[in-house]
């Protein structure tokens, strides 16, 4: 039957139809979408879990496809750096099931801290990757990888970008059949890692590159389309921006479409060099496919003038997406063949919106950063923030994140600043000592918070752990985590109690609030830093997302003084000025109350 | 439609107005009807109150996802501002289906932006030929909920004609894409879309 299905849910599909046994991952986007759809699309004995981290999410995916069993672990690109460490040694060991890691990169980027490119992780690590173009190309692409993997013994990285991963195409989904159970795992020396076994292995990873671009060159999904004097080099989305950008020029045109970015199909690259006059290269991220190029050129020995252009010499831009219009224009630029779609940039538009994505009216994080906000004052502190929902708390007019690196980041940083400025910057006690906050979600917390915490009691640091605890992971679309007590299989399970662990930790000081409780949660944060040492407070309120709302609050405008303390103090959404005064936008207030709180004449209620 | 010919639609407005539905239910009508479609979508952190944007193509040669500048048929602007801010993607003899309403930034609210709905409405109503204009609070009004604003749009785009699908297209796609409790209310929804385009 035709379904009309998102990239990641054809990459979910096509896992099924491989007859997958056992899918873990952690969520991000643009990726969280496969696991969630084979947990809802389940022929009834695949095992699917949200792990608690990536690396976890590897090495659970790796023992299953020890067992023989096909495994998927699932990731954003930032996530393949927390599950680097298994994923570059499963490449050295192999594995007996097929195992496919699949990776979506962020061009633009979109939702990320970089803009790295997972085909050159693939490369580094010497691991087999396969690329998709395309929703229905990324369904037929995972079926290839499972295959290929189990033939060859080794893990595979298939890699997507959010183009792909968020764009939906109707697609004919066969019947999915449970899998049958896998062989099981035969105990034998070739699983224990040593650095002789680590020798050995690294010839073989490293020396099958040849014979596995030799068989890349002949696969379905490397193509050249054309005979035009004109190459065009592409892979992945860029593919697709590329095919409408010459939409009526094909005849001036060779396109080389590349699927599978490692081992580079060589053969299949010279011959595409060798059958043109000129090559533009068109990837997003890291130029790979146009050095892999550049490589081949230079074993051809060719010599011809300005011959390979795009991100190295600066005809491509270095960052950000590609769209048809970019292909377009680059194409017009060098060829002279006017191949861009005109368009017209308007003039004379009056002003437009500005408009960050902000957290939501009635999100609980705002009450969290308001009380803390509040508590300080004037004092010296600093507000380390991390990944998730909370890093909208950087915008004003709460401005409460001075840092934000990477999952779990905020609770070191904050140790390494203090040690900084009350240790070394402050010899002696001269000067009022700055207070380091960290700020982590729930989700954050158990995925990447737990071990730096464990850092900070040891070590004897002085900071205060705020964990925004809303119950669910909310950015990525509200996975489940442990502190939850639900898995992907649908069982009902002891949830990790976030309050008992910082105990076990051995945090002395532990607080829970309310942060829709102004005057407690306030307090709390005060008295917690008078204190010493390690404290942590809880604020524990679930994600409006979850929740019925109440009743929308609404402004008095006979009471209101339009101060507009209530807007300037928490930016809340839900709160918009009409005719010099406060009002609510009932559409969006969820009547959390934050603002009756704060209103200095009670017109909010 | 002819095998070389694309319809493109683009759908844009703040995260949280239904503009992803939106485009799902028009991919639902289009191959309901047994021709091709592809959408994109705007899903992740700008889905907190930003702009987001979806782009829906039917035909049979449709390679990218994404419509390229210039080139959509119909517009579908959940508010005035995000409308006049995508207004580069409509062709030159577009259609354009607009809420009236204006949706506050929060940077607005703050002054540390100016931006006036109304103003940017009478830009988009001088400067685009066919300018659609839906009032949401009249919708909601007769639906009985501000949440089938988006159904309203795509009864509005049916009208137009604009994509090649009908009222009939798009109330195949609801009964496939809506809970049956929610249906009736929904059809109302897209017939008021429709009579406000025929008005225009």
């Amino acid at each position: 039957m035709k379904e009309l299905l998102m990239g990641n849910e054809a990459v979910a599909l096509g896992a099924l139809a491989a007859g997958v046994q056992v899918v873990s991952g952690y969520p991000g986007t643009p990726s969280s979408e496969t696991l969630e759809t084979i947990a809802k699309r389940n022929p009834g004995n695949v095992y699917v879990e949200w792990s608690v981290n990536e690396k976890a999410g590897a090495e659970v995916a790796a023992g299953a496809a020890y067992a023989g069993a096909r495994s998927l672990v699932t990731m954003k690109q930032m996530g393949l750096n927390v599950a680097s460490d298994p994923v570059m040694c499963v490449n050295y060991i192999g594995v007996k099931g097929g195992m496919v890691i699949y990776v979506c990169d962020d061009p633009g980027p979109i939702s990320s801290q970089t803009e790295q490119d997972t085909r050159s992780f693939a490369r580094y690590a010497h691991i087999p990757c396969f690329d998709c173009d395309s929703p229905e190309q990324a369904f037929q692409a995972v079926q290839d990888a499972f295959a290929f993997s189990e033939e060859k013994g080794t893990p595979v990285i298939l890699r997507s970008t959010t183009r792909v991963c968020h764009a939906c195409a109707d697609i004919d989904v066969p019947e999915i059949k449970a899998p049958e159970p896998p062989d099981g795992f035969v105990k034998d020396p070739q699983w224990v890692i040593f650095p002789k076994l680590a020798y050995e292995a690294k010839l073989r990873v490293a020396g099958r590159e040849e014979e596995l671009s030799g068989e890349f060159s002949e696969y379905k999904g490397n193509t050249i389309e054309g005979n035009g004097p004109i190459g065009i080099a592409c892979g992945g989305i860029s593919y697709a921006f590329v095919k409408e950008a010459i939409r009526g020029h094909e005849e001036d045109f060779t396109v080389l479409k590349i699927a599978t970015p490692y081992p580079f199909p060589k053969e299949l690259a010279r011959q595409f060099l060798l059958g043109v006059e000129k090559v533009l290269c068109f990837e997003e991220l890291d130029p790979y496919i146009e050095d892999a190029l550049i490589y081949e050129y230079g074993n051809l020995s060719l010599e011809i003038d300005n011959f390979i252009e795009g991100k190295r010499t600066g005809t491509v831009c270095l960052g950000g997406e590609l769209s048809a219009a970019e292909v377009g224009s680059v194409i017009e630029d060098v060829t002279g063949i006017e191949t861009s779609i005109p368009y017209q940039e308007p003039a004379d538009t009056p002003a437009l919106p500005v408009r960050p994505p902000v957290l939501c009216a009635g999100c609980p994080h705002r009450g969290a950063f308001y009380a803390v906000k509040k508590a300080v004052g004037k004092k010296p502190a600093i507000f380390s923030g991390d990944i998730g929902c909370y890093t909208l708390g950087n915008a004003a007019p709460l401005d409460m994140v001075d840092t934000c690196l990477c999952m779990g980041a905020g609770i070191t940083l904050a140790q390494g600043l203090d040690h900084a400025i009350n240790g070394l910057g402050n010899e002696g006690g001269a000067e009022e000592p700055t207070t380091a906050f960290a700020f982590v979600g729930d989700s954050t917390f158990f995925a990447s918070g737990i071990t730096g915490t464990v850092n900070a009691v040891y070590n004897q640091s002085d900071m205060i752990l705020c964990v925004l605890d809303n119950s669910t992971t909310a950015m990525t679309g509200h996975q489940p985590h442990p502190g939850m007590g639900v898995t992907m299989m649908g069982e009902r399970v002891e949830p990790v109690d976030i309050e008992k662990l910082l105990e076990g930790i051995g945090v002395k000081s532990i607080r829970t609030v309310d942060p829709q409780n102004l005057a407690q949660s306030v307090g709390a944060v005060e008295s917690a830093m008078e204190e010493k040492g390690v404290r942590a407070i809880i604020f524990k309120s679930p994600c409006i997302a979850l929740i019925k709302p109440d009743e929308p609050k609404r402004v008095d405008a006979e009471t209101c003084i339009g101060c507009m303390q209530c807007i300037n103090e928490i930016g809340c959404p839900g709160l918009i000025t009409k005719n010099a005064k406060a009002t609510i936008d009932t559409s969006l207030c969820t009547g959390c109350g934050l603002c009756t709180q704060i209103c200095p004449v009670n017109a909010i209620g | 439609m002819s095998e070389k010919e694309v319809k493109s639609c683009l759908l844009c407005g703040v995260g949280g107005q239904g503009t992803v539905l939106a485009s799902r239910i028009i991919a639902a009508a289009a191959m309901a009807k047994g021709l091709r479609a592809k959408t994109a979508e705007t899903i992740g952190m700008a889905q907190r109150g930003g702009s987001v944007v979806s782009h829906v193509r039917i035909g049979e040669a449709i390679a990218s996802p994404t419509i390229p500048l210039g080139t959509a048929d119909v517009m579908i602007g959940f508010e005035p501002g995000e409308a006049a801010a995508n207004i580069k993607y409509l062709k030159e003899d577009g259609v354009l289906i607009v809420s009236s309403k204006q949706v506050k930034p929060v940077t607005a609210s703050l002054g540390q932006s100016a931006y006036d709905g109304e103003e940017c409405l009478a830009w988009l109503k001088e400067n685009v030929g066919r300018c659609i204009v839906i009032d949401p609070d009249e919708i909601m009004e007769a639906c009985g909920s501000p949440k089938v604003l988006n159904v309203a749009m795509t009864g509005a785009l049916a009208q137009t004609g604009a994509m090649d699908l009908g009222i009939e297209d798009m109330e195949e796609a609801l009964k496939i894409r809506m809970k049956p409790k929610l249906l009736e209310m929904n059809k109302k929804a897209l017939q008021m879309g429709a009579q406000r385009a025929a008005e225009r």
